[in-house]
């Protein structure tokens, strides 16, 4: 895939660089709203929307914008997207609004909005920065759906308020407490650890070029940590 | 051709003889006494209980290594242990896949992840019993009449634990609680059979005084000046009940007394028991719940990397003031 591709950015923000399970972003939201299918899904869509206005509008100012007080700029521009969300979740999805709470504004301080920002739209051009968003929006929304289902399934029987489980289960209720979300997160990230490092030792992932421009030191897979570089010599 | 006679193994030369496999022996036997007095006051079905958390915990650990290519560490006994502990902390009205969630939950999660035995950073046991408390907290809690003879007829009439009645503001009665003819979990409420195996521990020197003698002194300390404070004066024979009551008497002995999650500095092991009354007296008189011994001594066993930092003697030479 040409980099920098729309196909590209939405494969790298789902896939390759899935903001919950391989960079390891957004983890306050991650833990505390995904007591259900339905929270996580709620919580993703709300954070992509953001996510790709908000790397829109500071792709395309990135030339106005100082280099010496962009971090402030980024955040007022996050800030009124968010308020704006917050304002139509409130009036037409108030059962959603209830239920994230404090989580809402607190996308303002999200860090995947603010790391997308810094790292990929203040550079790049603005379709590949929407495109970056929406992928990267999308990795968020399957990790936390997908946490939210398993918590949900485990701790209460049910995905997205169905009952999946017979009536004799008797849901084990930690799982949709605080402990739960730590439990299910590791989980799911060495699941993902196990695909991705599985997929690169099969060499799947050499034409990724990994360790060719700069080695572990420009790469921004930070969790990897030399792993797929060591396979990829071997 | 002499030289063949200077090959000599590294050190250790001196060996003891203590390994993992027979402390761990040392320490079933020990808990014998409270396990035959569970099944004697519970009926057989606490025996099923046992059975079942026992070869969960067994049959997890085996599962695992054997899946992970790992060396197999059934035979050293620790998730034996394990297995027996989580039954002792155990209702007897618990049904069959109580134990087989905790089992898996403390051997696969709490231990083997970490890194298999004296990598765990909680005990597994009691780290899977507060798992189940917070998870099934209505079964966990519905404790049965235990019975005198050997039957499997159960009075299902549901009446306080003696903590819970004292936290209620009724009246218990001493001696059956250091009997052990009370409600509680399996291993719990026998305090003479918990000393028997504590004697067991302290005379084959599987344990050192320490950390039991500690705790249970903070927490005498405290409930005493609780019990002054609140204008009951000096109350010994309250402080008995809570000594008796709950799973104090197992935790002090069995659980917070755990090698691999206890420090390992003399000094450290005092201040832990120190912290471990400290919590439990917070949880008990402070907190909601009448019962607070399990999480006093997973909370403290977090503390251990902390208070063994703050214990490590200084090596010879490297002490005194610093000009």
């Amino acid at each position: 895939m040409k980099a920098n591709s729309p196909l590209e950015r939405l494969y790298n923000g789902i896939y390759k660089e899935n903001p919950t399970f391989v960079m390891m972003l957004g983890m306050c939201p991650t833990l505390a709203v995904t007591t259900s299918a339905m929270n996580g899904l709620g919580m993703g869509l709300t954070t992509m929307v953001i996510l790709t206005l908000s790397n829109m509008l500071i792709s395309m100012l990135r030339k106005v914008i100082p280099d010496e007080v962009r971090v402030p700029a980024y955040i007022v521009i996050i800030a009124s997207f968010v308020t704006i969300v917050q304002f139509l979740l409130q009036g037409f999805i108030p059962s959603l609004y209830d239920s994230l709470g404090i989580y809402i504004p607190l996308i303002v301080v999200n860090c995947i909005i603010l790391g997308r920002a810094e790292a990929y739209a203040s550079k790049n051009g603005v379709i590949s920065s929407i495109f970056d968003g929406i992928g990267m929006g999308l990795g968020f929304t399957v990790g936390l759906t997908s946490i939210g289902i398993v918590r949900e399934l485990i701790g209460a029987g049910t995905i997205f308020g169905q009952q999946i489980m017979p009536a004799s289960y008797e849901p084990v209720t930690i799982f949709i407490l605080a402990p739960g979300a730590f439990f299910v997160l590791a989980f799911l990230v060495a699941a993902m650890n196990k695909l991705q490092i599985g997929a690169a030792r099969r060499g799947i992932d050499k034409s990724e070029g990994c360790m060719k421009d700069g080695g572990c030191a420009n790469c921004s897979n930070h969790t990897c940590s030399g792993k797929i570089a060591e396979i990829n010599n071997k | 051709m002499s030289e063949n006679k200077l090959h000599v193994s590294s050190s250790p030369h001196v060996r003891s003889k203590v390994t993992t496999q027979s402390i761990m022996l040392t320490v079933i036997i020990a808990l014998l006494p409270a396990t035959l007095f569970g099944i004697y006051n519970f009926g057989l079905r606490a025996l099923m209980l046992v059975l079942v958390s026992v070869g969960t915990c067994v049959l997890t650990e085996y599962l695992y290594e054997f899946f992970m290519h790992r060396k197999i560490t059934v035979k050293d006994g620790s998730a034996i242990v394990t297995g027996l502990l989580l039954a002792l902390n155990l209702p007897a009205s618990a049904p069959w896949w109580i134990p087989v969630i905790g089992g898996i939950f403390a051997i696969l999660i709490v231990k083997q992840l970490f890194g298999g035995l004296g990598q765990n950073i909680m005990n597994p046991a009691l780290a899977a019993r507060c798992f189940l408390l917070i998870s099934f907290t209505g079964r966990m809690t519905d404790f049965v009449v235990p019975e005198d003879a050997f039957g499997n007829v159960y009075d299902t009439i549901s009446s306080a634990t003696p903590l819970a009645a004292m936290k209620a503001g009724e009246a218990v009665d001493l001696l059956p609680m250091f009997v052990g003819n009370i409600k509680g979990t399996i291993g719990e409420t026998s305090v003479i059979a918990i000393l028997i195996g504590a004697v067991i521990l302290l005379a084959t020197k599987v344990i050192s005084p320490r950390i039991p003698v500690a705790y249970i002194g903070t927490f005498s300390v405290l409930v005493l000046i609780y019990s002054l404070a609140t204008g009951n004066g000096f109350d010994l024979v309250f402080l008995a009940q809570h000594l008796c009551g709950g799973g104090l008497m197992l935790g002090a002995w069995f659980m917070a007394t755990d090698y691999v999650t206890a420090p390992i500095t003399p000094k450290g092991q005092i201040l832990y028991g120190c912290c471990i009354g400290l919590f439990t007296w917070l949880f008990r008189f402070l907190g909601n719940s009448a019962e607070g011994v399990s999480y006093a001594i997973i909370f403290c066993n977090l503390l251990v990397p902390l208070i063994e930092r703050v214990t490590r003697p200084t090596a010879f030479g490297k002490g005194g003031k610093k000009a």
